[in-house]
């Protein structure tokens, strides 16, 4: 098989705008990735899947993951003019001053596809796709068309996950009943507050079942007067 | 030069809808959940005009318990055991696929004692999957009890086998990263080498018994046929697919373990029917016999386990990797995503036989009602991996 920077080559000739970026993985597996733009997502599927020489026939594996906002503190070095006051005298000097800076990086939902060859007999080539945020811009093209067993597996991130694959044929839960609000696996999914009877119940189990057993009981106490 | 998007004709991908013939009313039937011959709990809801199915729409997620998530909340180690209620009839298939992906994310080698024993056991496990599964598939054909009692006949041997090994029939929780749970005695090995020389007589009976049954024949030769290009298209893996005639088997492909010193064949089907698939699930079996034959003549002694691989506190370093084996169903991969800690950041587990129902609607497309029942148990599904 090619190496991925061939593949990322190839792809960049075929895919004229592709912008493929190659997202590197330190372990030992060294199973390393190709990152997608949405736009064009869709016509770099159909090279990989159509071209002789790579004839990625067969999409094993599609699968959701939730990276939330991320808070990177870091230490910057910083010029600052202060006033001191220096021999009784007030002056303006330039001083550099340590300061810890916060910012957000936005977190995103992601689509990794694990792609291999029944022709060609190789593989794995891992492609990713990643969403614009994690709330109200969650559209990714669906592979469905170009590989039939994406249908499933998509249908199964749009239920746990809420990623919308647009182009997909059917694209309905799966695994949770229709009339589920939300998305289970997203990792700050909050469980519902169910909690009737737990038969040996346990450190944080036994505390939610008592507080919900509180809140039920206040409930009818507040129903009765 | 690349064709652009979607030239080939829309719907390529799949089987032509069929069109009523306009007598008569259209029925929608809910098949399931709780009908016997979906082992486990499983609905399609079918359209019919008389008798044939117009559409079909396969309905599960009754066994969802989000096995996924519970394994991003467990230690790495923790999990070994859940992965035996996936496919549960082989959950040392489980175990392998599952120790296979972390191996290869901690980059832990395995010693080749255990690698033996791991072959030893997953192909034990590939043989009394195809007995039962052809043995249930001639069960929802309406021979309600004997062949299937044949099959489990052989079953138990092999149970038995796991019991005294693992201390559990089914759930046998035996795999470590870096090796397996507990060794084995000359005694057990001696034993396995008697059950092993006794399932070829098996074999023999079994198909003296049923491949050339009139009422057999009648009934699968030409349901359910699946064409090789959906197929691949559709991500069909195990014995489906090679019963269309691809020659796609993961123990020869990747060579995962110690597959590459053994003398065995992929046996393939030429019509992609239920027969097809009931007859290379028989070859499978022989196949498995003979790769059993080599393990057990071959192993050698030594240790079990990698001494440098850590059970208690394991935590690799972050990455991620994808470790796939041929499981009797088809491709079992599991995905694993560190962060660096004790628990997976992601843990994702891509089951056979959940990919393999895609094309179920599509197979059983202008078929009979009474054939559904046989193309849903010629796939061979556990609803434990479907809905996980």
């Amino acid at each position: 098989m090619k190496t991925i920077e061939e593949i990322k080559a190839a792809i960049e000739a075929a895919v004229p705008g592709a912008g493929v970026e190659i997202i590197n993985n330190p372990s030992p597996s060294a199973q390393h990735s190709l990152l997608l733009q949405r736009e064009t997502a869709l016509a770099v599927a159909q090279f990989l899947r159509d071209d002789a020489e790579l004839a990625f026939d067969y999409l094993s594996n599609v699968t959701g993951v939730d990276w939330l906002d991320k808070e990177i503190v870091e230490k910057v070095k910083v010029k600052k003019t202060v006033t001191k006051t220096v021999d009784g005298v007030e002056q303006q000097v330039e001083e550099t001053v340590d300061e810890t800076r916060k910012r957000v990086e936005p977190g995103y939902l992601e689509t990794v596809y694990h792609l291999y060859s029944m022709a060609k007999k190789h593989g794995p080539l891992i492609l990713r796709l990643r969403t614009a945020n994690r709330t109200d811009q969650v559209e990714l093209p669906s592979f469905t068309p170009i590989w039939r067993s994406a249908e499933f597996q998509e249908r199964e991130i749009f239920d746990l996950y809420g990623i919308v694959y647009t182009g997909h044929p059917d694209l309905r839960r799966i695994l949770m009943w229709e009339g589920f609000k939300d998305h289970p696996m997203r990792k700050d999914y909050v469980e519902p507050d169910d909690f009737e009877y737990e038969p040996t119940a346990h450190d944080a189990v036994a505390k939610r079942a008592q507080e919900h057993q509180a809140k039920v009981a206040a409930a009818q106490n507040g129903g009765a007067a | 030069m690349i064709t652009p998007i979607l030239a080939r004709q829309e719907g390529w991908n799949r089987q032509p809808e069929i069109v009523p013939d306009g007598e008569g009313e259209l029925l929608e039937v809910a098949m399931g959940p709780h009908h016997p011959s979906t082992h486990g709990v499983f609905r399609m809801d079918v359209t019919l005009d008389g008798e044939r199915i117009i559409k079909l729409k396969p309905v599960f997620g009754y066994l969802h318990r989000n096995h996924e998530q519970l394994g991003e909340t467990m230690s790495y180690l923790a999990i070994m055991p859940y992965t035996d209620r996936l496919d549960y009839f082989s959950s040392l298939s489980n175990n392998w696929g599952y120790a296979l992906a972390v191996e290869k994310l901690a980059g832990i080698q395995v010693p080749e004692r255990a690698e033996y024993l791991r072959v030893i056991l997953a192909e034990l496990t590939r043989i009394q999957n195809h007995a039962s599964s052809v043995g249930f598939l001639i069960q929802d054909m309406g021979a309600s009890g004997t062949p299937l009692m044949y099959a489990f006949k052989e079953r138990e041997k092999i149970l038995d086998l796991f019991e005294s090994l693992t201390g559990s029939r089914m759930m046998c929780n035996y795999m470590r990263f870096g090796g397996c749970r507990v060794d084995t005695t000359a005694e057990w090995l001696n034993q396995a080498r008697k059950v092993v020389a006794g399932i070829p007589a098996f074999a023999d009976e079994f198909e003296a018994l049923l491949t050339t049954n009139e009422i057999l024949m009648a009934r699968t030769q030409g349901t359910g046929i699946l064409r090789p290009d959906l197929a691949v298209n559709a991500g069909i893996t195990g014995p489906l697919l090679r019963a269309s005639g691809v020659n796609y088997d993961i123990r020869k492909v990747d060579r995962y373990g110690i597959y590459d010193r053994f003398d065995f064949k992929v046996p393939l089907g030429e019509h992609g029917d239920v027969y097809d698939r009931f007859m290379l699930r028989l070859l499978e079996l022989r196949q498995s016999v003979r790769i059993l034959e080599q393990a057990l003549k071959d192993i050698p002694e030594g240790p079990i386990m990698d001494p440098k691989s850590k059970i208690r506190g394991f935590r690799p370093k972050p990455g991620e990797a994808y470790g796939r084996i041929e499981a009797p169903k088809g491709e079992l991969g599991f995905y694993v995503i560190s962060d660096g800690t004790g628990n997976p950041y992601r843990y994702r587990v891509r089951p056979p036989s959940f990919v393999n129902l895609t094309i179920l609607e599509d197979m059983c497309l202008g078929q009979n009602v009474a054939d559904v029942v046989l193309i849903l148990g010629s796939i061979d599904i556990v609803l434990g991996e479907v809905d996980r």
